[in-house]
Formats: C-alpha cells, structure tokens, sequence
C-alpha cells in the first residue's frame, strides 16, 4: 500500500529501531497532522441550528498534541466492499426514481497526496426527499427500489465513484418554512482517528443553500464553495447520467515527524 | 481533466453534522457492538455508553465510534511501529448508534498501556467519536478506567484540570463484573472533557 512518503520513513525507521533488553521500543515515529483552521470549520454552538444549545459543550475543548492513539486508526480492505455498494441504483430488482447521477472525485491531503484504499460511506434521501429511515416523517412517496445508501474504497489515486439518483429537498422543523437544500452525507476515515471527516455535499445552483443553517454554522463563505459540488459534462455520460465532481480535502501530516527516544 | 496551472484548494473541507438519519449506512446494515470476538486476548470488559444532553436528557440519535490498542498495547495499523505483536481477532473499532434511552454498549478487552509523547507512557484508554444530530462536528473523547494506577502518570489526563478528570473516567457497575458505565454529557454542568484532536 503505498501511503506517500510518510510510508517509506516508517519502513526505515522500523528497520534501524533499536529494541531495549526489556523488549520497550527505544524509539518511535509520531508524524502529527495538522490542525483545521477554525474558520473553515462550523463552530458546534450555533444558535440558528435550533438544536446546537442542547448537544454543545461550552468549555473550551483541551488541545491533544497527537499521539499513537490519534494516529492510527481503523483500515478497511476490499474485502468489505460489494459490488453494487457503489451502484445506488442497482441494489435492488427495479430502478429508482429520479435523474440519475454520478458523483466522482478525488479524495487528497492537504499537502496534495492522494489518500488511498479509504472507505467512503454515503446516505441520502431518494429524488422525492424521503429517506427509507423509520423516522423520517415527510409525507413524500418511499421508492421500493432505493435504499440511500452506499460505500466505497478509494483506489490507489485517491479517486471514488458513486451511481445514484439526485436526491430531492426537504422540509425540516428548524424554524418556520425551513427545507434542507438536496444533499448527500459522507463519511470518511482518512489514514487515522485525526483524518475522520463526516459532512454533506450540495448540488451547484441550488437555492436552498443560502438559507440552510448547517451550511451557514461555517464562518468562512468561501469554506461553503468546498461542499457544493460542481456539474461536470466531462463525467455526465451520454445517454445516462449527470455528472458531479466533488473532490475532498482531509488532513495532511506536519512537515517534520518527531522521533521519541525511549 | 482538471484545467492545468490552477492551484488546488488544499483547506480541508468542512464537518457537517451526521442528522437523525446516518443509521441506514453507519449502523443499521453493520452494528460493530462486539469489538473483541471470543479469540481476542484480554481482560474482557463491556462499557455501557449513555450519551445525556444539556438538561440531563438521554440523545437517543447519537453515535459513538471507539478505536482503541489491543491487550499488549499495540495498535492494528502500520504507523504502529511497537515491536509488539498485533491480536489478528483484534481491529480494534467499534461503532453503534445509541438507543431511545440514549445508551449503547460495546463488548471490548481492556486495552494495554501505548506510548505518549516524551518518555510517558499512557494510562489504558480508549478514544472515543461521538456524533448526532446537532453535533455540527465530532465530539472527541477518551474512555479511561476508574482506579486505575496508571492513570496518574497519563500525559493526556496530565493536560484535564484534576476537578474535571473524572468525566472521563468509566466507573465501575455495581454486580456486574467487567461492566463499565461511560457517561458522556454533552452539555451542562457535568460536562464531559471533549479534546481539540
């Protein structure tokens, strides 16, 4: 698996890392990744998101410089992914309802390296803006043929694809005559417990997206760009589906690992 | 092909919250309650985790993710470097979605002991995700073990002022041997100690 250069400087250390009689690790390579900028980042207090007062803590959060325990994290192998766990719209016996969409992108580091073999989960509601959950109380139709729910691994580039339809907007009990602008969830897990990414990619020129409360909790405008995917004629392919691009930015590495002598 | 000579954007891209309904792909289709399987080496134990709101109110849409190193303190990840042995019946994730009194439990081992920073070493600990509808982004936390005496050389508890260490502490139930009850409250006064990662 090669996992940029950071792989190569872990194999070397390996090799030449002395061992003490006791059997203790005489040193160890910890290579941190960087913090987020809060600015880009929704805050978890934001009042106009009518449930934040309830569920967010008001101390400020204590500063973990990484350990192992933030560094790793959990891996997946091809073994945990089916065939149609990317196909939306072939897990079962008919076709949903809907335009039918690709969504394709590259999953990077914020040093550029691509982020490879990490498992991509989506969920979304179906074209009418229905979710197939029990509590999901919208009195749109239910589509017997979809699901909402997919996964992937990115390959060795970092690139995924999904096939799915567009999922359509909702009403919410936020504040009076509140909709979700069309959405679709992603969760990530990037190479540690620090690269855990989970957010909600949003459909170019929709007019929901001004007004939503999740995406105004983050205080950088130029931050929302990064969730709204954008119409790619390069991936609509003939005859078939629409094309989306939505490429994902997760947390590099620090320039300089530390070796700790033990 | 992406146009040549533009500079990628390289900020990582925003936390949404996972909403009431990340269970049809998160938990639903595969509930990872069971963290250790019979062959994993270990002192078993089973942490109950009930996630409270700011009124003391159990969040019955929450999630919690656990990662944690096996009995020896290894990690099953190649950034691991330890010349330790890794458990092959030990991942070491766990992942489930709370229930309508806001609880869901994980069968685990306690973990070993894994470096920190410097020459410390840390005291047996777990770390925790916690997400749900409202959390606009991860909620971090570590599980630690009451009574432990290796708590009091943590590096990381080192860093919690000493009055607030006990939220982070899972205590010990009452007849049930090898049962741990980890509260998180995510708000209010017993706040839990959620860590900047």
């Amino acid at each position: 698996m090669a996992r940029s250069s950071t792989a190569v400087a872990r194999r070397s250390s390996g090799s030449s890392g002395r061992t003490a009689k006791n059997g203790q690790e005489l040193s160890l390579i910890i290579h941190p990744y960087h913090r987020h900028d809060p600015r880009s980042q929704p805050p978890y207090l934001y009042p106009p998101y009518r449930i934040t007062p309830a569920r967010s803590p008001r101390k400020p959060l204590i500063v973990l410089p990484h350990t192992l325990s933030e560094i790793t994290g959990p891996v997946y192998g091809h073994g945990d992914i089916t065939e149609t766990d990317n196909d939306l719209t072939r897990q079962h016996a008919g076709e949903p309802l809907g335009e039918r969409i690709t969504v394709s992108g590259r999953v990077l580091d914020d040093n550029g390296r691509p982020v490879p073999n990490t498992l991509i989960e989506i969920w979304q509601c179906n074209a009418a803006g229905r979710y197939a959950h029990r509590i999901d109380q919208h009195p749109a139709p239910l589509d017997p043929n979809f699901s909402g729910t997919g996964r992937t691994l990115t390959d060795a580039h970092g690139n995924y694809l999904f096939t799915t339809v567009k999922p359509g907007p909702y009403p919410w009990n936020n504040h009076p005559n509140a909709w979700r602008p069309a959405h679709i969830h992603f969760s990530l897990f990037g190479a540690a417990f620090a690269t855990r990414l989970v957010t909600q990619m949003y459909f170019p020129g929709d007019p929901l997206i001004p007004f939503d409360p999740i995406v105004n909790s983050i205080p950088d405008e130029k931050a929302h760009q990064r969730l709204i995917s954008k119409f790619e004629l390069d991936l609509t392919k003939p005859g078939w589906s629409l094309g989306f691009r939505f490429d994902i930015v997760l947390r590099g590495r620090e320039e300089t690992p530390f070796e700790t002598k033990r | 092909m992406k146009p040549r000579g533009k500079k990628p954007d390289l900020v990582p891209i925003p936390w949404q919250t996972v909403g009431p309904f990340f269970t049809i792909t998160l938990t639903d289709p595969r509930p990872l309650p069971n963290i250790a399987g019979p062959d994993t080496k270990g002192e078993r134990v089973k942490l109950v985790c009930t996630v409270f709101d700011r009124e003391g109110a159990p969040v019955p849409d929450a999630m919690i993710e656990i990662w944690q190193a096996n009995a020896e303190g290894k990690y099953n990840h190649p950034d691991d470097t330890q010349k330790k042995p890794v458990d092959p019946a030990f991942l070491g994730f766990g992942r489930m979605a709370t229930n309508g009194e806001g609880i869901c439990a994980f069968d685990t081992i306690k973990p070993g002991r894994v470096p920190g920073r410097g020459k410390s070493v840390q005291a047996p600990h777990l770390v925790v995700g916690v997400f749900a509808r409202g959390v606009l982004k991860r909620l971090a936390t570590r599980i630690y073990f009451a009574g432990d005496p290796a708590n009091d050389e943590d590096p990381v508890l080192a860093l919690v002022p000493k009055a607030r260490r006990a939220t982070l502490m899972a205590q010990p139930i009452a007849g049930e041997p090898g049962a741990w009850r980890c509260d998180v409250h995510l708000s209010g006064k017993r706040e839990t100690v959620f860590f900047d990662v």
